[in-house]
């Protein structure tokens, strides 16, 4: 067993792992934070990415020892205040989701994608999700999604676009 | 009270946000191994390395030595226990069902076939164990072909020479060889129609428990249709009472019909349960997906096509070999036969056809139903043979297809291979994408571009597709062992909210909020007083789930059927209550009020509370306003509609690029056009996949070669574009909600479009056809001077 201090959401855990202990499966298991899932076993899916220290990984990718000492932010962690995060709100209202089982995964690599690039082309948003697969939407409103929550996150911090 | 002067605008018909998104975007979906229980333990499986041995021995020793393992079970003890094998759902004459163990007995017939099961206290700790279960095999010489399994000279069962499953046929030969005896000209091509993935993001899941002091077992289960996984697993292979067997099937993510079937693994979970007295949960891995989630499509088919002189089908004779798998998955035998064969004529009005299918056993993953369901691998035959058509014609291949059409005066049409289409407009939707794509300059643009090393192509598919499979009676007689009806149960509290009990099950279709759309516009009240239970047998009457595209056009109408029964009654409580004759009493607008007498009036809550009060009820009518109802509609659903693709084809290296990506469909009236065109893009997307990068291939020994994401190809975003969608709409006649069917229509239109596309963009190289998919080695291959081997 190792011993690990993360935090999640913010919320400081200390947790004995065994070492082989996949950092999805921490959340999962451990913290009950089944939001973010497991589509595969190769590293491809992308349904189970989390941001860590602000960054996107795939967390079964990463053994929860390696998080030792790092922040980490899941699905349930990114609204504020019960206010929906805008890629939340975009995801809804432009209909990115149909099952639900890759999204959480989608918004948490958007995020990532919006923090690296706040206004991605089109080819930019697709090329950016690469790394996550979605089987129900052919990723038509997954990108218009996204495109509406940067063009929503631009106009918020932007002043001039402020009545 | 007075009533409304301006009606409010229709529920039915919009564009409604979804009612289930909040919890999935804020991560609070509720999936299968979301489920946690107290005292759960975990399932793993040991599986064939091999796709065909015998089984010598299996030692089951070291694992259970293992600290931590409660029990390890094999294929004998189950069958000692007096667990059943999986029974095959439809039967056709002379048909042969090879028993089906839900771990192997004697033989493993495909790589990743169940031998035996671990449970132990943690999912690690099982999987560990799995490795220690000592398997003693003696490998078989396999078959994998599909074009070769009847000739192949191992016998794969005892009960199946050549491997045959059975043997079918549809249409009357005797007109076709007449036609083609005396046709000016006969078209040939031999096609493939590749074996897919279903590839749900979920992977498959079970949980069970059992209580003993209720004698109830409980099951959580990855599924379209928890009420069958019930009726099955309870009446025919465990032997259990349905009212003591609750099959829940929560938030599923994704089906594409992999999640239909019985599985080995959630009867393994179940029967655990039960014999160890713990919870008992398994997961699948994704390489657990790819070797035993039933795979669609895997066909081999000669086709041919009689002409006349100016381009109308004379006939059109196809023999289809079928590959099913190492075995009989529950609705295999009726995806190559009745849900394909019976789709030959498209939308044409083709006088004679004739198709024999031949089911083959291989030492293959088991092929069944997978989005769209043989009527895609109808589609991309006709279509692809009326584009081959057109070209030895010298037609264009919208010509063709207009010359064919089945003229909108003939409806109901039937076909000469059973189905009778109810309805159908099939110019003004061609008409429709013509104009979307612009085709007069998209021909301008091809040319120019030809004429500088530009390979475009431009590709249609003007298909046809049959949903909901009805009814219950007819598909009884062809050799189905269950009924296609639909269920819903309403209930009204005695406040005026509803509660809707449905048999359909949504694994990302949105019943949750297009079935409330249909109480909100029904009843007149608000969508937020409206829940939609489904997925639990616990609760919800009996239903038949969700595949087929089938949940609209009766999941919903049995909806609408109770809600009429609703109305009906509360009519009656109103009218007395109003002291008027039941019929002057109007129902608008959530509100009773007696004609010519808006003031008069009740408010739909009135009238619940008074019918649950009983103290004033007209008399004879009993207290309470609920309403069950089982629609079994008089005959299939038939979307239809034009796809049209644009590639173009890199000639440097193959790669082929979506320009452009039109479909205009049919599905009768639209409940919610957000989700219609939310699940035609998903559909084209998997179509697209199949005709340019899906495809899953066995080496000849049986073993998989792209069992895992790293090798299957999935698309991703960054190779699909946006697609560009319209409708027309003519109403089904068999609902009285005019509702077809969309789930499906994508993913059967698609393929062909694509296919003609690409044959379309490489006609300067003099190739008529490659099969799918059309992958860059094989175009670049193609122009550069040879199909060789393609
Ligand atoms: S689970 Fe698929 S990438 Fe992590
Ligand atoms: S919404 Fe189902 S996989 Fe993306």
């Amino acid at each position: 067993m190792a011993q690990i201090t993360v935090t999640v959401n913010g919320t400081t855990e200390h947790h004995d792992v065994e070492p082989r202990t996949l950092l999805v499966h921490f959340l999962r298991e451990r913290l009950s934070l089944t939001g973010t899932h497991v589509g595969c076993d190769t590293s491809q899916c992308g349904a189970c990415t989390v941001l860590l220290d602000g960054a996107s990984v795939k967390s079964c990718t990463v053994l929860a020892v390696q998080a030792d000492g790092a922040s980490i932010t899941t699905i349930e962690g990114i609204a504020k205040d019960g206010q929906y995060h805008p890629l939340q709100t975009a995801f809804w209202e432009q209909h990115g989701l149909q099952c639900g089982f890759c999204t959480p995964g989608m918004i948490m690599s958007s995020i990532d994608l919006l923090r690296r690039n706040p206004s991605p082309s089109e080819a930019e948003i697709r090329a950016g999700l690469e790394g996550n697969i979605c089987r129900c939407t052919g990723y038509h409103n997954i990108v218009n999604a996204v495109a509406a929550a940067a063009e929503q996150m631009r106009a918020a911090a932007t002043p001039a676009h402020v009545n | 009270m007075t009533a409304p002067t301006t009606p409010a605008p229709s529920l039915f018909g919009a564009s409604i946000k979804r009612r289930e998104d909040p919890r999935f975007i804020t991560g609070k979906g509720r999936f299968t191994d979301d489920v946690v229980m107290p005292g759960m333990t975990h399932a793993a499986f040991v599986r064939s390395p091999h796709a065909f041995a015998i089984i010598r021995s299996i030692d089951t020793s070291r694992a259970s030595a293992l600290p931590g393992v409660r029990a390890v079970f094999t294929g004998e003890q189950l069958a000692a226990a007096g667990v059943n094998g999986l029974p095959a759902g439809w039967l056709l004459p002379d048909i042969k069902v090879p028993y089906r163990p839900v771990l192997s007995v004697g033989h493993a017939r495909h790589v990743g076939e169940a031998v035996a099961v671990v449970i132990a206290d943690s999912a690690a700790v099982a999987r560990d164990a799995a490795e220690l279960v000592d398997v003693d095999y003696e490998p078989l010489v396999a078959v994998a072909d599909t074009a070769t399994a009847l000739s192949h000279p191992t016998q794969i069962h005892d009960i199946a020479p050549d491997n045959r499953c059975f043997h079918w046929s549809i249409g009357d030969a005797a007109p076709v060889d007449a036609a083609f005896a005396s046709a000016p000209h006969v078209v040939r091509q031999r096609f493939v129609n590749n074996r897919l993935a279903a590839m749900a993001m979920e992977p498959r899941a079970s949980l069970a428990s059992y209580d003993v002091a209720g004698d109830e077992l409980t099951l959580y289960v990855t599924s379209q249709n928890p009420h069958v996984h019930r009726l099955i697993m309870g009446a025919f292979v465990l032997g259990l009472a349905e009212h003591r067997f609750r099959v829940i099937a929560p938030d599923v993510g994704g089906g594409f019909g992999s999640k239909i079937f019985i599985y080995p693994e959630e009867v393994v979970v179940a029967w655990a349960a039960k014999k160890i007295g713990r919870p008992v949960k398994w997961t699948a891995t994704r390489s657990e997906s790819f070797l035993t989630d039933a795979q669609g499509r895997d066909h081999v088919s000669e086709a041919e096509m009689a002409l006349s002189n100016d381009g109308k089908v004379l006939a059109l004779r196809v023999k289809t070999i079928a590959n099913v798998g190492s075995g009989l998955s529950l609705f295999a035998p009726a995806v190559p036969t009745y849900l394909y064969a019976t789709l030959l004529s498209g939308a044409y009005a083709i006088p004679a056809i004739h198709c024999e299918v031949d089911a083959v056993f291989t030492n293959t993953t088991p092929v069944d139903a997978y989005r769209g369901a043989g009527r895609p691998e109808a589609c991309y035959l006709i279509e692809r043979m009326m584009d081959l058509s057109a070209k030895h014609l010298g037609m264009s291949p919208v010509d063709i297809r207009r010359l064919n059409f089945i003229p909108a005066h003939a409806f109901p049409y039937q076909t000469p291979v059973a189905l009778c289409y109810d309805s159908g407009n099939y110019e003004p939707a061609l008409d429709m994408a013509l104009t979307k794509a612009d085709y007069a300059s998209l021909l301008q643009r091809q040319a120019e571009g030809r004429a500088n090393g530009r390979y475009i192509g431009i590709g249609f598919s003007t298909y046809i597709e049959a949903c909901s499979i009805a009814p219950s009676q007819v598909v009884g007689a062809l050799g189905s062992q269950a009924g296609l009806y639909e269920s819903a149960h309403v209930r009204v509290h005695p406040t005026g909210s509803v509660t809707v009990y449905t048999g359909s099950h949504s694994h990302g279709q949105g019943h949750e909020t297009t079935f409330a759309q249909i109480v909100a516009d029904q009843l007149g009240i608000p969508m937020d007083a409206v829940d939609i239970v489904h997925g639990d047998t616990g609760k919800v009457q009996f239903g038949m789930g969700t595949y087929g595209s089938r949940s609209g056009a009766l999941g919903g109408t049995s909806i609408y059927m109770s809600l009429q029964k609703i109305k009906d009654k509360a009519k009656k409580i109103a009218a007395h209550l109003l002291e008027a004759a039941e019929a002057d009493i109007e129902f608008e607008g959530g509100k009773f009020y007696v004609r010519g007498a808006p003031d008069r009036a009740k408010q739909f809550a009135d009238v619940t509370l008074a019918a649950y009060l009983g103290h004033n009820l007209p008399s004879g009518l009993e207290p309470g306003l609920e309403a069950t109802s089982f629609f079994d509609p008089s005959n299939f659903t038939f979307p239809f509609g034009t796809h049209i693709a644009v590639v173009e084809i890199e000639r440097s290296t193959g790669h082929v690029t979506l320009l452009n990506y039109i479909a205009v469909d049919d599905v009768g009236n639209v409940i919610n056009p957000m989700i219609v065109d939310g699940m035609v893009h998903g559909g084209i997307a998997q179509g697209v996949a199949q005709a340019l990068w899906e495809s899953v291939h066995f080496a000849p020994d049986g073993q998989p070669l792209n069992a895992s994401l790293m090798e299957y190809a999935v698309p991703r975003a960054d190779q699909l574009i946006k697609y560009n969608t319209g409708r027309t709409v003519t109403p089904s006649p068999v609902n009285p909600l005019g509702v077809k069917g969309a789930g499906e229509t994508g993913t059967i239109a698609s393929t062909p479009a694509i296919a003609n596309a690409v044959m379309d963009a490489l006609s300067p190289f003099g190739v008529s056809h490659i099969d799918m998919p059309l992958t860059p080695s094989k175009l670049w291959t193609a122009m550069n001077g040879s199909t060789g081997g393609l």
